[in-house]
């Protein structure tokens, strides 16, 4: 399972690409996001889940949450890259017909997607479902769920987070994109959502801090905060909204936008030039 | 009664919102807005930046929104809360229910991105639902204008003219815009948009458009249908109903909305109460909408012209 610093990089090189095609090829989509949460995602899939691509419905796998629905193409791209389904579906994104909706839907059965979803503030709440579920079954699995530092905003994820560590769910941990932005802008201008992981650890649950963009870091913090025992475990993982592409890092603009053909291009080839 | 139908160009009935909700708040200083972090993409942005001191940014958090709108309108505020038709009906309908009806307030929620033409985003932003849950509502009035034009003149005078709550649906992608600003717009009166005698083409929104376009084509085959535009759904127009349905054979609604409790639902009732006629019904068939091109799904969904035109053929051979 373990994969060394260098591998992931490497594949994450490859989602973040694959990222940037699917997104050029549908004429829109979330692109800030999805490369953003690339190094996240690439880590768990490839260095922390429990999961067989080969067996997308195995029983005793991990499950992998996403609630911010808008990022589906770095979820799209990464189980592409697992070995869900083909990486050329990924041109498929949002057309018609096709697999890989403009925000997951199960109906349309692509392999390895848990949850529809995109409307923001539920993937809490059905996360602590299946956590308590597990609980119930004496399951080995562990739950995982994405979240925008935007979607925090939500009152539902407060519910959800103060039911959490009431049940104790320590099969459960929370992933916090905190990249600081969302669609109107920054996030503190928008609605401040600080002090962050006093407001985690007031509703119980224990917290972690990562950088969201070091292998190194992400890998052994999922690791302390799976190992939590008694109450639910959150990682706020700091990470940059477009990383990987430097004119557009940090801009709120790519929240919700598509490169053209052109842009990917160039796009493409400051993520191949730069290892 | 005589409109303008030539589309005079394409635009978004979500810029005639913003349009109209500028226009009111310059004239009524009581005119306060609310954003839910996609301020530009509903046109709020227009108010936003004319008066930032009246608007306030509440984050991604509708039902927080509604409350607060429902605070501000006890207050003697109006407020203007708009966000995409999903949320804005549906994430916040116990808030808008209780805070907002049953207080009987004067709230404008603007139900952006409505129907299937939303396109590529997919189902979980395509608000199908919206009419139907909020035409239940007691105190509501729910208005689905039929371009942008429309769309203006409804915000500025459910900003001026109307007391309780309102439900403005309104559109993503630019639409033919082809109402005169001179036109005869009143709540709970609908529109005769062409004359006919042979069926009745009763439609809402984006839909009056294609209705047009369906009697058009008709009128070619020797059908002659009426076009009516319902854009008050509650209160909604019974004499234009009863009458159509007296003076025509048969009546077809269009949305684009599921037909389930729906605008056609809402039609019908008028009908079979009062004269009924035999009826089809154009919209959504229990189903979620998904990701593709707005014409795309348009015409899979059969929410165009040509659909219309085989449907009318069909009730008129059978009636
Ligand atoms: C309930 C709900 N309200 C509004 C939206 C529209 N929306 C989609 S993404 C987004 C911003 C999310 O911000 P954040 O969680 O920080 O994600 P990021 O911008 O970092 O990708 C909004 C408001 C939505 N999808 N669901």
């Amino acid at each position: 399972m373990f994969r060394s610093v260098e591998e992931l990089k490497e594949t994450a090189r490859k989602i973040r690409i694959n990222i940037i095609r699917s997104l050029a090829v549908s004429g829109s989509g979330h692109t800030g996001g999805s490369l953003g949460l690339t190094d996240v995602f690439t880590a768990l899939y490839f260095g922390i889940l429990n999961h067989d691509p080969k067996n997308a419905k195995w029983a005793e796998r991990d499950r992998l949450i996403l609630s911010i629905g808008h990022v589906a193409p770095v979820l799209y791209a990464t189980l592409a890259q697992s070995g869900y389904f083909p990486v050329e579906e990924l041109l498929t994104l949002r057309k018609l017909g096709s697999r890989l909706q403009g925000h997951p839907g199960r109906e349309h059965g692509l392999p390895g997607l848990e949850l529809s979803a995109g409307s923001l503030g539920q993937g809490l709440s059905v996360a602590v479902g299946m956590a308590l579920a597990g609980k119930m079954d004496q399951k080995k699995w562990h739950v995982y769920s994405v979240h925008g530092d935007g979607e925090l905003q939500e009152g539902a994820i407060w519910e959800a987070a103060m039911s959490a560590a009431h049940h104790k769910l320590d099969n459960l941990t929370a992933i916090v994109d905190r990249n600081g932005v969302q669609i109107d802008g920054k996030t503190s201008d928008v609605m401040e959502i600080e002090p962050l992981t006093k407001k985690w650890s007031a509703f119980g649950w224990e917290v972690f801090e990562c950088d969201g963009h070091s292998f190194k870091d992400i890998v052994s913090t999922f690791n302390r905060a799976k190992a939590t025992i008694g109450r639910p475990s959150v990682v706020i993982a700091h990470t940059i909204m477009g990383k990987g592409v430097r004119e557009i890092e940090g801009d709120y603009h790519w929240h919700g936008k598509a490169p053209s053909e052109e842009q990917a291009t160039r796009f493409i080839k400051e993520i191949q030039d730069h290892s | 009664m005589s409109y303008q139908l030539q589309n005079r160009g394409n635009k978004p009935t979500r810029f005639g919102f913003g349009e109209g909700v500028l226009e009111a708040a310059e004239m009524n200083p009581k005119v306060v807005g609310i954003g839910a972090d996609i301020t530009g993409s509903v046109s709020m942005n227009f108010f936003a930046q004319q008066f930032p001191e009246r608007f306030f940014s509440m984050g991604i958090a509708e039902q927080n929104c509604m409350g607060v709108a429902a605070g501000l309108a006890l207050e003697g505020k109006t407020p203007v809360f708009s966000t995409y038709g999903v949320f804005a009906a549906l994430r916040t309908t116990d808030q808008i229910r209780i805070s907002v009806c049953y207080n009987n307030l004067h709230v404008i929620i603007g139900g952006a991105h409505a129907g299937i033409s939303v396109g590529p985003d997919g189902a979980t932003h395509q608000a199908l639902e919206d009419i139907a849950v909020m035409r239940v509502l007691p105190n509501m009035t729910v208005v689905s204008p039929c371009d942008a034009t429309q769309t203006k003149l409804a915000a500025i005078k459910a900003i001026n003219e109307l007391n309780g709550p309102v439900y403005l649906r309104f559109g993503r992608e630019a639409v033919p815009d082809f109402t005169s600003e001179g036109q005869n717009f009143n709540f709970g009166k609908g529109q005769l948009m062409k004359e006919g005698k042979d069926i009745s083409i009763i439609a809402t929104g984006h839909m009056v458009w294609e209705a047009l376009q369906a009697a058009y084509q008709l009128a070619k085959e020797g059908i002659d249908a009426r076009v009516i535009n319902i854009h008050t759904i509650k209160p909604i127009d019974e004499e234009i109903i009863i009458w159509a349905a007296k003076e025509t054979k048969a009546i077809i609604t269009a949305e684009e909305h599921q037909v389930m409790g729906g605008f056609g639902s809402a039609v019908a009732e008028v009908v079979v109460k009062n004269f009924p006629v035999p009826m089809d019904f154009v919209g959504l068939n229990d189903s979620f909408g998904e990701s593709g091109k707005p014409e795309e799904l348009m015409e899979k969904y059969g929410l165009t012209s040509r659909n219309m035109v085989n449907r009318i053929k069909n009730i008129l051979s059978s009636a």
